[in-house]
């Protein structure tokens, strides 16, 4: 039983000469004594639910239940199926997919939260962005989904994955760091360079906090999840291009826990607090009401 | 500092699929209600909901209330009819009240359900969501529990009397099944009397029947996880 700690795993699985993602599905297989095949068809129903979600609503506008926000994923959509993107076909993509998947979850349809709804859109839209770019099988996006769930586990048992524990930091950080380890993985990188990859992901977001406008899952939840989504592209490639962070990943998690720790109550949740305490924050709060 | 792995499992961590925009707000309220349906053995016909708290301040934008009274008539976390519950519910006769209610020293995703059959009994529940769509069951019928939903629930309803209890825990040691959680409760002497109780692992088929034949036994529940999550 191994401890919760990243530098271990890749001594680990450099020296067995495995994956995180084989490690993940292993692991699942033995503690609950099921199929490998069943536990992979099990998480093809989670791609499912992905796809559906990153695409509902690009395709028409959909407006959250509150009616607070929604269209923004079709507007985007729209944009840069014109070739108007500066980002460019695979990073709007994946933005455009994470808005979908987040304003999806805000009008009450089905995601899959991964690892919480509120960050939602975020690892579905690199991993399915990533497969779009390289035409990759629907295998190694599922093999993806399995690194993901392997970093996110590490997070989970170190630190938290909660807003209210630990801010956007530990939800929309934590996600990007899982997307980027998987996407890491998916285009043939090592462990080593898949805990870089989330390492600077998370890194990039240290200090983030949770401040949902009228306490829902929204304001400015939707567009986070956006740019994580982005964010760990950019951090999956710099790794695979040899870029290190110069704090390991298991320095970063602690570091992500202590920082959330210090954050006061208003930020961490709670709707007390920065976005959710501007002006208009607090118009909409009582529009809502 | 390195800990122990915790019990995460692979789809704790990509899951729950849940009718967003919650796991706490949403999915775990949904399963809140649907673990009440299932404890009413029958449809609901009229539901109070008293929200507390957290619940109380954001129900409407988060759906908690579209959550719990979708639960109630039997939907679940994952099922987007979840959005039309209270179409549903006037369809189905269902007429639903949410009140917010300070109930003091609890959880702040704390609700307390009022409902009665369609058949005219009473039932009362109190729970939480305590994030990632999970649940706590505090409050059966005015008996204090703490059920978790994750293990399967066996709630009876018996005449008072001596040797009953013993009977239903000498089903369940013949059967193997282990007790971890149990609370009996009457109003009055002599009159009916409930137990609720959580059990451990995987229950043998048979059980219900074997419970129901226990002498003064009036009524036997068993709900297993699947039945309500």
């Amino acid at each position: 039983m191994m401890l919760a700690k990243a530098e271990e795993w890749i001594l680990y699985l450099e020296k067995e000469k495995k994956t995180l993602w084989q490690y993940a599905l292993e692991r699942e297989a033995e503690s609950g004594k099921r199929d490998r095949d069943e536990i992979r068809a099990q998480m093809e129903q989670a791609l499912a639910v992905m796809e559906r979600s990153s695409q509902t609503a690009r395709k028409e506008p959909v407006r959250s239940v509150s009616g607070l926000t929604g269209g923004n994923a079709w507007k985007y959509e729209n944009y840069r199926q014109c070739g108007n993107s500066i980002l460019g076909e695979i990073p709007s993509l994946a933005a455009a997919m994470a808005l979908s998947c987040s304003e999806i979850n805000a009008s009450m349809q089905c995601i899959v939260a991964c690892p919480t709804a509120g960050s939602c859109g975020i690892v579905p839209a690199a991993v399915l962005a990533c497969g779009k770019a390289r035409e990759l099988s629907r295998e190694i996006l599922i093999n993806g989904l399995f690194t993901a769930s392997a970093v996110g586990m590490l997070i989970g048992s170190r630190a938290t994955l909660a807003g209210a524990e630990g801010g956007c930091q530990a939800e929309c950080g934590s996600a990007a760091a899982m997307a980027a380890a998987a996407v890491v993985e998916m285009l043939g990188g090592t462990p080593r360079m898949a805990f870089h990859g989330a390492a600077m992901a998370l890194k990039s977001v240290l200090g983030l906090t949770c401040d949902p406008v009228a306490g829902l899952v929204e304001i400015p939840c939707i567009k986070r999840n956006a740019s994580g989504a982005v964010n760990a592209l950019l951090c999956a490639d710099l790794a695979l291009a040899g870029v290190e962070s110069y704090i390991p990943f298991d320095e970063v998690v602690d570091a992500m826990y202590a920082v959330g720790k210090a954050m006061p109550m208003s930020l961490r949740e709670t709707a007390k607090g920065g976005l959710a305490v501007t002006p208009t924050g607090l118009r909409m709060r009582d529009e809502i009401r | 500092m390195a800990t122990d792995m915790k019990q995460y499992g692979v789809f704790d961590i990509i899951g729950p699929i849940m009718v967003g925009p919650s796991s706490s707000h949403t999915a775990g309220a949904a399963r809140l209600g649907l673990v009440a349906r299932r404890l009413c053995g029958e449809p609901v016909e009229k539901a109070v909901f008293y929200m507390h708290g957290s619940f109380a301040e954001t129900y409407a934008g988060h759906g908690t209330d579209k959550a719990l009274l979708a639960g109630i008539q039997g939907i679940r976390y994952d099922d987007e009819r979840l959005k039309q519950a209270y179409e549903l519910a006037e369809q189905a006769g269902l007429c639903a009240e949410f009140v917010p209610k300070d109930l003091g020293k609890v959880h702040p995703n704390t609700v307390r359900m009022e409902l009665t059959t369609k058949s005219g009994r009473n039932f009362t529940m109190t729970g939480c969501s305590i994030g990632g769509g999970s649940v706590c069951i505090t409050e059966l019928n005015g008996v204090e529990v703490t059920f978790s939903g994750e293990r399967p629930i066996l709630a009876t309803r018996h005449t008072d009397e001596p040797g009953v209890i013993a009977g239903i825990t000498a089903i369940l040691y013949a059967y193997r099944v282990n007790i971890g959680n149990m609370q009996v409760h009457r109003s009055d002497e002599g009159k009916d009397a409930r137990m609720y109780m959580e059990l451990d692992g995987d229950l043998p088929g048979g059980l219900k029947d074997a419970l129901e034949r226990v002498y003064g036994v009036k009524q036997i529940l068993l709900l297993h996880p699947g039945d309500i999550s």
